[in-house]
């Protein structure tokens, strides 16, 4: 399933977020959308995930989720949106509880995934004894159990300290190289990006549009931190990037 | 700056000092015994004051005047036929009370329409003194318990509302975000998101709403009622019978810590999962 953003314009109040932002994320592939703060990416991808409308524009399906996709669209958050009162296997298990499935079924995919995240000794810890790293690969297990035909995945792992960082981006390309997945990854940080975009979009500043789209072929797994050639393409998007984002960290905000 | 060792003993220097502290307090730690200590060495105070002469018989009975008065209670067993009726009246009132004022709570926090509606009825029939509407309620609902269940449900009603749209409000909206997006049913937000994330509010919500009760189950008893502790206070203080007076006095602050102990429990329970 492809998708499609058609003309996406949108605008809080007087104030322009959005302005015409057509764009295609193909299937299988990771895409990635950088941006100075408040450019409008969150928007943007609470757009594609259907928990806001857009003022004019719209974002389009293209083929059919395959039969066993629970929840096509499905989020990975910044601030993980665990339930605190859940273990770690009962997070992954609310998202299945609202599907006609069977009590072994449903069993064997919580298995299933805590055990491709690497959770299956935590399953029945809370979310408070979890370091922000584990919390975030429960969210990423919970986003996995329904099956997801596109990852909408906001800023995963900026919450977390740079060393976690380091490895969950490994345990993403993992994931990523077993079963590829679509993905939209909306982040402020370009070594992620050019780390695990297959297409990294450039949003400018308020309003948010389109500036480029850079397409990096090396695959995922080969991709090294400190790679020369990837290297280059963070300091060309940096450049790219560079007098948007000191341009907007100026400017007031009257939201 | 000659050149020092960065670690080790070696660079320390004579007019070396330690750093004061200055983080200590702005952090209450649990002191099991010392509220138990603070009610006993108060006892202990009056007793001997009374003993002593200092205070006189008039202002204040002897603690073990008090306790003596109590045995009789007991032994004769009034104890039970003031208690029960009391507990039933407070368990039937505050049942009502707090589980219709948790479902309207809810409402309230869920319905734009009710929030509208309600919370402005809410703010008028909160500041009601409910005693004050007693004779009216033994019109409506009878002389007899009816009227007594009406008044605690009454008065644990509001505040429990307050308290749970207030916790409803409060609930992490991207928890609720959470599930929308996992395309998770109204009804299950609900369940598995809304109430389990407001429950910490609706619980101190209830530790107020529970002594409303205990207060207003003693006025209710006061004004129509054979048995009950409030009957049984009121007949003591027409009496100036200050032991017995005491002794029903005990029993409702026994009443006030028991409620208040259950929730305490009931929130380490259920809310383990806290941070």
């Amino acid at each position: 399933m492809d998708l499609h953003l058609d003309r996406i314009s949108h605008r809080y109040g007087r104030v322009e977020v959005l302005s015409d932002i057509s764009l295609t994320i193909p299937q299988g592939r990771i895409v990635c959308i950088v941006g100075p703060s408040g450019c409008g990416k969150s928007t943007l991808l609470r757009m594609i995930g259907g928990l806001e409308r857009p003022d004019q524009g719209a974002v389009l399906q293209q083929g059919l989720a395959p039969a066993d996709c629970l929840n096509p669209l499905t989020f990975v958050f910044q601030d993980f949106a665990l339930l605190p009162w859940r273990t770690v296997a009962g997070n992954v298990e609310l998202v299945l509880e609202d599907h006609p499935l069977t009590r072994t079924a449903r069993d064997r995919i919580v298995a299933d995934v805590l055990a491709r995240t690497k959770l299956s000794d935590f399953r029945d810890a809370l979310p408070k004894q979890l370091s922000g790293g584990m919390k975030q690969r429960v969210a990423i297990a919970r986003a996995l159990a329904v099956n997801p035909a596109v990852m909408l995945m906001d800023e995963p792992l900026s919450a977390l300290d740079a060393q976690t960082r380091e490895l969950l981006m490994d345990d993403l390309i993992a994931l990523w190289t077993r079963a590829p997945f679509t993905a939209v990854y909306v982040t402020h940080n370009l070594a992620e990006a050019v780390r695990l975009g297959h297409r990294i979009v450039v949003l400018s500043r308020r309003p948010g549009r389109i500036r480029e789209v850079v397409s990096i072929d090396t695959p995922l797994s080969d991709r090294r931190a400190g790679d020369p050639a990837l290297e280059a393409h963070q300091a060309r998007l940096w450049q790219l990037m560079r007098d948007e984002a000191e341009a907007a960290d100026m400017e007031l905000s009257d939201v | 700056m000659s050149e020092l060792p960065l670690t080790g003993q070696g660079g320390v220097r004579d007019d070396a000092r330690p750093v004061s502290f200055r983080g200590g307090g702005f952090k209450p730690v649990r002191l099991r015994f010392l509220g138990a200590a603070v009610i006993v060495a108060l006892i202990l105070f009056v007793e001997w004051g009374t003993r002593a002469g200092v205070i006189s018989n008039l202002t204040l009975p002897r603690p073990s005047d008090v306790l003596g008065t109590f045995r009789d209670l007991w032994t004769t067993g009034m104890l039970w036929d003031h208690l029960i009726p009391s507990l039933t009246r407070l368990a039937v009132g505050s049942a009502l009370g707090v589980s219709t004022g948790i479902a309207v709570g809810v409402m309230i926090g869920l319905f734009s329409l009710a929030r509208a509606g309600l919370v402005p009825l809410v703010a008028a029939i909160f500041p009601i003194p409910k005693i004050a509407l007693l004779p009216l309620f033994v019109i409506w609902f009878g002389i007899d318990e009816g009227s007594k269940y009406a008044l605690i449900a009454f008065g644990t009603f509001t505040p429990t509302v307050v308290s749970t749209y207030g916790a409803v409000d409060n609930v992490d909206r991207t928890l609720i975000r959470m599930g929308q997006s996992f395309g998770l049913g109204w009804w299950s937000i609900v369940r598995k998101i809304v109430l389990p994330g407001a429950l910490p509010g609706i619980l101190s919500g209830l530790r107020i709403g529970l002594s409303i009760g205990i207060i207003l189950l003693v006025a209710a008893e006061m004004l129509g009622a054979r048995y009950g502790i409030g009957a049984y206070i009121l007949e003591a203080g027409s009496l100036y019978d200050l032991e017995r007076l005491f002794a029903g006095v005990v029993i409702l602050s026994a009443l006030g810590v028991i409620t208040s102990g259950a929730i305490g429990w009931a929130e380490r329970r259920l809310l383990a999962w806290r941070v």
